[in-house]
Protein backbone atom coordinates (compact mmCIF):
# COMPACT_ATOMS: atom_id res chain seq x y z
CA UNK A 1 0.00 0.00 0.00
CA UNK A 2 1.13 3.08 -0.94
CA UNK A 3 1.28 6.22 1.52
CA UNK A 4 -0.51 9.58 0.57
CA UNK A 5 2.45 11.39 1.80
CA UNK A 6 6.14 10.90 3.40
CA UNK A 7 9.57 12.31 3.20
CA UNK A 8 12.63 10.31 1.53
CA UNK A 9 15.70 11.08 2.95
CA UNK A 10 18.64 11.45 0.88
CA UNK A 11 22.68 12.99 0.62
CA UNK A 12 21.01 16.06 -1.65
CA UNK A 13 19.56 18.03 1.06
CA UNK A 14 20.64 21.57 -0.50
CA UNK A 15 17.07 21.89 -2.40
CA UNK A 16 13.85 22.03 -1.13
CA UNK A 17 12.28 19.89 -2.97
CA UNK A 18 8.36 18.54 -3.43
CA UNK A 19 7.22 15.87 -5.36
CA UNK A 20 3.65 15.75 -6.19
CA UNK A 21 2.50 12.71 -8.23
CA UNK A 22 -0.77 10.21 -8.61
CA UNK A 23 -0.10 6.31 -7.37
CA UNK A 24 -1.46 4.51 -11.06
CA UNK A 25 0.93 7.35 -13.03
CA UNK A 26 3.99 5.40 -14.57
CA UNK A 27 5.74 8.60 -15.13
CA UNK A 28 5.34 9.75 -11.93
CA UNK A 29 6.92 6.47 -10.75
CA UNK A 30 10.05 7.05 -12.77
CA UNK A 31 10.73 10.42 -11.73
CA UNK A 32 10.04 9.48 -7.65
CA UNK A 33 12.91 6.64 -8.56
CA UNK A 34 15.01 9.13 -10.22
CA UNK A 35 15.18 11.24 -7.29
CA UNK A 36 16.02 8.44 -5.01
CA UNK A 37 18.26 7.06 -7.53
CA UNK A 38 20.24 10.58 -7.01
CA UNK A 39 19.60 10.52 -3.42
CA UNK A 40 18.00 13.88 -3.59
CA UNK A 41 16.10 14.36 -0.83
CA UNK A 42 12.35 15.02 -1.04
CA UNK A 43 8.90 15.48 0.51
CA UNK A 44 5.96 13.37 -1.55
CA UNK A 45 2.24 13.49 -1.78
CA UNK A 46 0.23 11.00 -4.04
CA UNK A 47 -2.69 13.68 -4.63
CA UNK A 48 -5.76 10.73 -5.88
CA UNK A 49 -4.92 9.12 -2.33
CA UNK A 50 -5.89 12.20 -0.69
CA UNK A 51 -9.28 12.82 0.62
CA UNK A 52 -11.32 15.57 -1.08
CA UNK A 53 -10.83 18.54 0.89
CA UNK A 54 -7.14 18.28 1.49
CA UNK A 55 -7.31 17.17 -1.96
CA UNK A 56 -8.92 20.12 -3.68
CA UNK A 57 -6.26 22.04 -1.41
CA UNK A 58 -2.92 20.49 -2.89
CA UNK A 59 -4.49 21.19 -6.31
CA UNK A 60 -4.39 24.57 -5.66
CA UNK A 61 -0.66 24.48 -4.38
CA UNK A 62 0.02 23.05 -7.76
CA UNK A 63 -2.11 25.06 -10.02
CA UNK A 64 -0.20 28.11 -8.81
CA UNK A 65 3.38 26.34 -10.77
CA UNK A 66 1.45 24.01 -13.17
CA UNK A 67 -2.24 25.52 -14.12
CA UNK A 68 -3.46 22.34 -15.67
CA UNK A 69 -2.39 20.74 -12.69
CA UNK A 70 -0.70 17.64 -14.26
CA UNK A 71 1.50 14.93 -13.44
CA UNK A 72 4.17 14.72 -11.85
CA UNK A 73 5.20 17.94 -10.99
CA UNK A 74 8.47 18.46 -8.84
CA UNK A 75 8.29 21.89 -7.35
CA UNK A 76 12.00 22.89 -6.53
CA UNK A 77 12.99 26.11 -3.30
CA UNK A 78 9.34 27.27 -4.09
CA UNK A 79 11.04 28.74 -6.86
CA UNK A 80 11.41 26.43 -9.63
CA UNK A 81 8.85 23.60 -11.36
CA UNK A 82 9.60 20.72 -13.56
CA UNK A 83 6.44 19.56 -14.57
CA UNK A 84 6.74 15.67 -16.42
CA UNK A 85 9.89 13.11 -16.29
CA UNK A 86 12.37 15.35 -17.27
CA UNK A 87 15.67 13.71 -15.67
CA UNK A 88 18.13 16.46 -17.68
CA UNK A 89 15.92 19.09 -16.36
CA UNK A 90 15.55 18.09 -12.91
CA UNK A 91 19.58 17.26 -12.73
CA UNK A 92 20.38 21.08 -14.04
CA UNK A 93 17.78 22.20 -11.66
CA UNK A 94 19.10 20.71 -8.56
CA UNK A 95 22.54 20.61 -9.64
CA UNK A 96 23.05 17.11 -9.70
CA UNK B 1 -16.19 -5.32 -4.51
CA UNK B 2 -14.17 -5.23 -7.12
CA UNK B 3 -11.82 -8.37 -8.66
CA UNK B 4 -8.40 -8.85 -7.66
CA UNK B 5 -5.47 -6.99 -9.51
CA UNK B 6 -3.25 -10.30 -10.08
CA UNK B 7 -0.40 -10.38 -12.87
CA UNK B 8 -2.34 -12.79 -14.68
CA UNK B 9 -4.92 -10.51 -15.15
CA UNK B 10 -2.91 -7.70 -16.17
CA UNK B 11 -1.60 -9.98 -18.52
CA UNK B 12 -4.93 -10.85 -20.03
CA UNK B 13 -6.22 -7.04 -20.17
CA UNK B 14 -2.92 -6.72 -21.96
CA UNK B 15 -2.92 -9.56 -24.58
CA UNK B 16 -6.92 -8.34 -25.15
CA UNK B 17 -5.50 -4.24 -25.63
CA UNK B 18 -2.83 -4.98 -27.78
CA UNK B 19 -5.19 -7.73 -30.02
CA UNK B 20 -7.69 -4.77 -29.91
CA UNK B 21 -4.94 -2.26 -31.24
CA UNK B 22 -3.69 -3.54 -34.03
CA UNK B 23 -6.96 -4.66 -35.16
CA UNK B 24 -7.61 -1.22 -35.34
CA UNK B 25 -4.09 -0.23 -36.38
CA UNK B 26 -2.59 1.73 -33.05
CA UNK B 27 0.46 0.03 -30.87
CA UNK B 28 0.32 -0.05 -27.81
CA UNK B 29 3.57 0.83 -26.58
CA UNK B 30 6.49 -2.23 -27.01
CA UNK B 31 8.39 -1.91 -23.73
CA UNK B 32 6.01 -4.12 -21.91
CA UNK B 33 7.04 -3.89 -18.36
CA UNK B 34 5.86 0.07 -19.18
CA UNK B 35 3.04 -0.82 -20.67
CA UNK B 36 1.52 -3.75 -17.62
CA UNK B 37 2.05 -1.08 -14.88
CA UNK B 38 -0.02 1.58 -16.88
CA UNK B 39 -2.24 -1.44 -17.42
CA UNK B 40 -1.90 -2.30 -13.62
CA UNK B 41 -2.97 1.38 -12.89
CA UNK B 42 -6.38 1.28 -14.88
CA UNK B 43 -7.27 -1.46 -13.12
CA UNK B 44 -7.02 0.20 -10.21
CA UNK B 45 -8.89 2.75 -11.32
CA UNK B 46 -11.62 0.66 -12.74
CA UNK B 47 -11.83 -0.40 -8.86
CA UNK B 48 -12.10 3.36 -7.39
CA UNK B 49 -14.17 4.79 -9.62
CA UNK B 50 -15.95 2.22 -11.97
CA UNK B 51 -14.29 3.26 -15.30
CA UNK B 52 -10.78 3.61 -16.82
CA UNK B 53 -9.90 7.03 -15.72
CA UNK B 54 -6.18 7.33 -17.60
CA UNK B 55 -3.68 6.49 -14.53
CA UNK B 56 -1.53 9.67 -15.49
CA UNK B 57 -4.44 11.58 -15.24
CA UNK B 58 -6.39 13.04 -11.39
CA UNK B 59 -10.13 11.86 -12.19
CA UNK B 60 -12.44 13.60 -10.48
CA UNK B 61 -14.45 10.33 -9.85
CA UNK B 62 -17.71 11.51 -11.76
CA UNK B 63 -17.89 9.79 -15.03
CA UNK B 64 -19.56 12.85 -16.92
CA UNK B 65 -16.64 14.37 -15.36
CA UNK B 66 -14.30 12.48 -16.78
CA UNK B 67 -15.21 11.38 -20.15
CA UNK B 68 -13.04 13.08 -22.15
CA UNK B 69 -9.84 11.13 -20.14
CA UNK B 70 -11.09 7.91 -19.59
CA UNK B 71 -8.85 5.30 -22.12
CA UNK B 72 -8.89 5.55 -24.71
CA UNK B 73 -9.04 9.19 -24.43
CA UNK B 74 -10.24 11.94 -26.33
CA UNK B 75 -6.66 13.79 -26.74
CA UNK B 76 -4.84 10.10 -27.57
CA UNK B 77 -5.02 10.96 -31.34
CA UNK B 78 -4.06 14.09 -31.85
CA UNK B 79 -1.19 13.46 -29.22
CA UNK B 80 0.04 10.47 -31.26
CA UNK B 81 -0.17 12.73 -34.56
CA UNK B 82 1.68 15.56 -32.72
CA UNK B 83 4.06 13.71 -30.06
CA UNK B 84 4.14 10.07 -31.36
CA UNK B 85 2.56 9.05 -28.32
CA UNK B 86 -0.53 9.25 -25.96
CA UNK B 87 -0.18 11.21 -22.84
CA UNK B 88 0.76 8.53 -20.49
CA UNK B 89 2.28 6.87 -23.31
CA UNK B 90 0.23 3.49 -23.44
CA UNK B 91 0.12 4.13 -27.00
CA UNK B 92 2.82 4.69 -29.59
CA UNK B 93 3.09 5.52 -33.21
CA UNK B 94 4.72 3.28 -35.59
CA UNK B 95 7.70 5.38 -35.25
CA UNK B 96 8.06 5.03 -32.06
CA UNK B 97 7.24 1.51 -32.00
CA UNK B 98 9.90 1.10 -34.14
CA UNK B 99 12.99 3.07 -32.67
CA UNK B 100 12.79 5.69 -35.11
CA UNK B 101 11.54 8.30 -33.08
CA UNK B 102 12.36 9.11 -29.62
CA UNK B 103 9.94 9.05 -26.65
CA UNK B 104 9.63 12.26 -25.44
CA UNK B 105 7.18 13.37 -22.38
CA UNK B 106 4.05 14.82 -23.66
CA UNK B 107 2.57 17.88 -22.46
CA UNK B 108 -1.21 18.15 -21.31
CA UNK B 109 -3.26 19.13 -23.73
CA UNK B 110 -6.29 18.53 -21.63
CA UNK B 111 -7.88 22.24 -20.91
CA UNK B 112 -7.41 22.75 -16.99
CA UNK B 113 -9.98 21.17 -15.33
CA UNK B 114 -11.36 19.12 -18.38
CA UNK B 115 -14.04 20.30 -21.09
CA UNK B 116 -17.10 20.64 -18.69
CA UNK B 117 -15.16 22.91 -16.33
CA UNK B 118 -14.89 25.31 -19.55
CA UNK B 119 -17.55 27.86 -20.40
CA UNK B 120 -20.25 26.27 -22.05
CA UNK B 121 -19.59 25.69 -25.58
CA UNK B 122 -22.94 26.71 -27.38
CA UNK B 123 -24.45 24.36 -28.66
CA UNK B 124 -24.78 23.97 -32.62
CA UNK B 125 -27.73 22.30 -33.22
CA UNK B 126 -28.87 25.91 -34.85
CA UNK B 127 -25.97 24.80 -37.59
CA UNK B 128 -27.17 21.30 -38.05
CA UNK B 129 -29.72 20.33 -40.88
CA UNK B 130 -31.05 18.14 -38.97
CA UNK B 131 -31.27 15.06 -40.50
CA UNK B 132 -29.33 13.81 -43.36
CA UNK B 133 -30.87 12.55 -46.65
CA UNK B 134 -31.65 8.82 -45.49
CA UNK B 135 -33.46 10.85 -42.64
CA UNK B 136 -30.47 8.97 -40.15
CA UNK B 137 -28.84 10.77 -37.58
CA UNK B 138 -24.55 10.52 -38.29
CA UNK B 139 -22.82 10.16 -34.86
CA UNK B 140 -19.16 11.07 -34.28
CA UNK B 141 -16.63 8.99 -32.08
CA UNK B 142 -14.61 12.06 -30.26
CA UNK B 143 -11.63 9.39 -30.17
CA UNK B 144 -10.94 8.34 -33.16
CA UNK B 145 -13.61 9.94 -35.70
CA UNK B 146 -15.46 6.53 -36.40
CA UNK B 147 -18.94 8.27 -38.35
CA UNK B 148 -22.03 6.06 -38.50
CA UNK B 149 -25.79 6.99 -39.54
CA UNK B 150 -27.80 5.17 -37.37
CA UNK B 151 -30.61 6.28 -34.62
CA UNK B 152 -28.37 5.78 -32.02
CA UNK B 153 -24.63 5.42 -31.52
CA UNK B 154 -23.72 2.41 -31.42
CA UNK B 155 -23.14 1.11 -27.97
CA UNK B 156 -19.48 0.14 -28.51
CA UNK B 157 -16.91 2.21 -31.46
CA UNK B 158 -16.34 -0.49 -33.71
CA UNK B 159 -12.94 0.69 -34.16
CA UNK B 160 -11.36 1.89 -30.68
CA UNK B 161 -14.05 -0.23 -28.44
CA UNK B 162 -14.53 3.28 -26.15
CA UNK B 163 -18.53 3.46 -24.80
CA UNK B 164 -21.44 5.17 -26.47
CA UNK B 165 -21.39 8.43 -24.55
CA UNK B 166 -17.98 9.11 -26.05
CA UNK B 167 -19.71 9.82 -28.90
CA UNK B 168 -21.67 13.37 -30.07
CA UNK B 169 -23.67 14.10 -32.88
CA UNK B 170 -22.11 15.06 -35.92
CA UNK B 171 -24.82 15.78 -38.45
Amino acid sequence: MVESRGSIPGAHQKHLVKFYGLSTCIWCRKTRQFLEDESVAFDFVYVDLLESDERESVKDEIRKWNPRVSFPTVVIDDAQCVIGFKADELKQVLGL
Amino acid sequence: MSAEITPERIEKVYQRLDREAKEAAYNLNPDKSFTLGLVEGLLVNEGRYGYWACPCRLADGVREKDLDIICPCDYRDPDLDEYGACFCALYVSDDVRDGKQELTPVPERRPPGGPTAQAEEPEHDEELVGFTRSGMPVWRCKVCGYLCARPQPPLKCPICKVDKDRFERFA
